[in-house]
């Protein structure tokens, strides 16, 4: 358990009060459940003891003290989709993944859990899977449902999301073009830089799609892990002198070729990013 | 100072006085639970409710929470009070019969019967025990888990917390549970669950103060450290 994480997110909640509720939301997100050593790391943080923490983390049903599976998938029971068969969709999902509501499956891929009502009732009856909304569920599609869920329903998809295109950037050095048409990801050329941590030195490609998070590296880089970036042509260290809005470290500066320059975290597993367009 | 009545007795008492202790102060008895002297009020069981206001503006009040008010009046035993109460006290025992402390009450109040779903507790979370390792024992060992039908009262993981010291407190003050052993014999001991206990007294160095409510406390006896033996 990485306890530097946990001390972060209660530094970052210092500001606001030390809001128990948002500093386990925090931990809840990065870890998908309440481990105990994390409780304890933050009682001795906030000052606040052990047992207060423990039942603000039992008192809400968003929070669990158990591990999660990879999957969430939440049927909701609420009043509207009840009538619209809610119950049936439930026992559907319980059948199909052989678990009880609030259980994780055995090779920790699904959790389901029933819910009161999600505010989303002129859809019922409503299934919610990784924050990603079924509506009018029927017990015919659950399967597929599944099926969805299995292959990542987190994929970038393309067309049609217009938050997510395809940029090409330069060194801020150099000018040198880092597109790399020999490696494609998320079907385009990918951007390639150099980098090293540790006593590690390689190659790293990052996606050319703006949006998409997803990279092609030599090494495996553990979560949290900073690594220096650099030119692969001037071989100039790239690190601008904004800092990450999420995480707080310096970040890393890409021309981008129409005019502008987008900046991302070199931190792994930080999505902190910003685009300054001219 | 703020003048009140109880029952017809007019009487003056101090701003921040609760309806609870200026009758007790007069000797009108109102049967509690959760409350307890030294321990922050907290109005958890309802037993002991009183009416205050006038007429149609009456109502039913927890005196261990209210504060006096000026001109306020206060009946302690009306036929509303005496029949919340005893619907308090069934409730009660639909929850915890086994105590003996409800039972008490029940004949006290005249409940000769239970109308409802018969459960078997061992806890009606009036809090005195959480109150209790928090305010008087520094400890912070005890807290509230979960809510609603599922709320418990336990320790967070529900293991030995480190931050208790065994002193038995919790116990001491629980009116419902009776897990209080009172014998030292082995035969008439009721659990035997304190020969098992580590001896809080020999963790004395570990906490600034060791105070102890485990009196007689078997654990002790038998290894020859109890005040009697020395």
């Amino acid at each position: 358990m990485c306890d530097t994480t946990v001390l972060r997110i209660v530094e970052k909640h210092k500001s606001d009060g030390d809001g128990i509720i948002s500093i386990l939301e925090d931990i809840q997100s990065k870890y998908s459940y309440l481990p105990e050593s994390a409780l304890k790391t933050v009682a001795e943080q906030t000052g606040k003891s052990l047992v207060d923490i423990y039942g603000v983390a039992t008192f809400y049903r968003f929070f669990s003290l158990k591990p999660k599976g990879k999957h969430l998938i939440n049927c909701c029971l609420g009043t509207a989709c009840h009538v619209r068969g809610g119950q049936t969709i439930a026992d559907e999902f319980e059948k199909k993944l052989k678990i009880k509501p609030g259980d994780t499956t055995i090779d920790k891929e699904f959790t389901f859990e029933t819910v009161n009502c999600l505010g989303a009732c002129a859809l019922g009856p409503v299934t919610v899977v990784d924050g990603h909304y079924f509506s009018k569920v029927k017990t015919t599609i659950v399967k597929q449902i599944l099926d969805e869920a299995k292959k990542g329903l987190d994929s970038i998809k393309v067309e049609g999301d217009k938050r997510i295109f395809p940029v090409e950037v330069s060194c801020t050095k150099c000018n040198h073009t880092l597109m790399d048409n020999e490696v494609i990801i998320d079907d385009f050329p990918s951007i390639r830089l150099t980098i090293a941590f540790k006593d590690k030195h390689g190659s790293l490609r990052l996606s050319g799609m703006y949006g998409s998070y997803n990279i092609v590296s030599e090494y495996e880089i553990p979560e949290e892990a900073i690594a220096n970036f650099f030119c692969p042509h001037c071989n100039a260290e790239m690190k601008s002198p904004t800092i990450c809005p999420e995480c707080g470290e310096y970040m890393i500066p890409l021309m981008l070729k129409g005019g502008g320059i987008v900046q991302v975290c070199p931190r792994r597993g930080c999505k902190g990013h910003l685009l300054d367009l001219f | 100072m703020i003048n009140i009545t109880i029952n017809g007795a007019v009487l003056s008492v101090e701003k921040g006085t609760t309806i609870l202790e200026a009758a007790q102060f007069l000797g009108f008895p109102i049967p509690t639970l959760c409350h307890m002297a030294g321990l922050t009020p907290y109005g958890a069981c309802r037993l002991c409710v009183v009416e205050i206001g006038e007429g149609s503006r009456a109502k039913l009040v927890s005196s261990c929470t209210y504060p006096c008010e000026e001109g306020m009046k206060i009946r302690t035993s009306t036929a509303r009070v005496v029949k919340a109460r005893k619907m308090v006290i069934e409730l009660l025992l639909a929850s915890c019969p086994q105590s003996k402390t409800i039972q008490d009450l029940a004949s006290t109040y005249d409940v000769r019967q239970q109308r409802f779903k018969q459960e078997w507790e061992t806890c009606i979370m009036c809090g005195r025990c959480v109150r209790m390792c928090h305010e008087q024992m520094t400890g912070n060992a005890l807290g509230y888990h979960g809510r609603g039908e599922t709320r418990t009262i336990g320790t967070p993981f529900n293991i030995k917390s480190e931050e208790c010291r065994l002193c038995g407190g919790c116990i001491y003050v629980c009116p419902a549970c009776q897990l209080r052993c009172t014998y030292t014999d082995k035969e008439q001991a009721i659990c035997n669950g304190c020969v098992n206990l580590s001896l809080p007294c020999v963790e004395k160095d570990k906490f600034k103060e060791m105070m102890c409510y485990m009196d007689p406390c078997v654990a002790c006896e038998i290894s020859g450290t109890h005040y009697s033996n020395l």
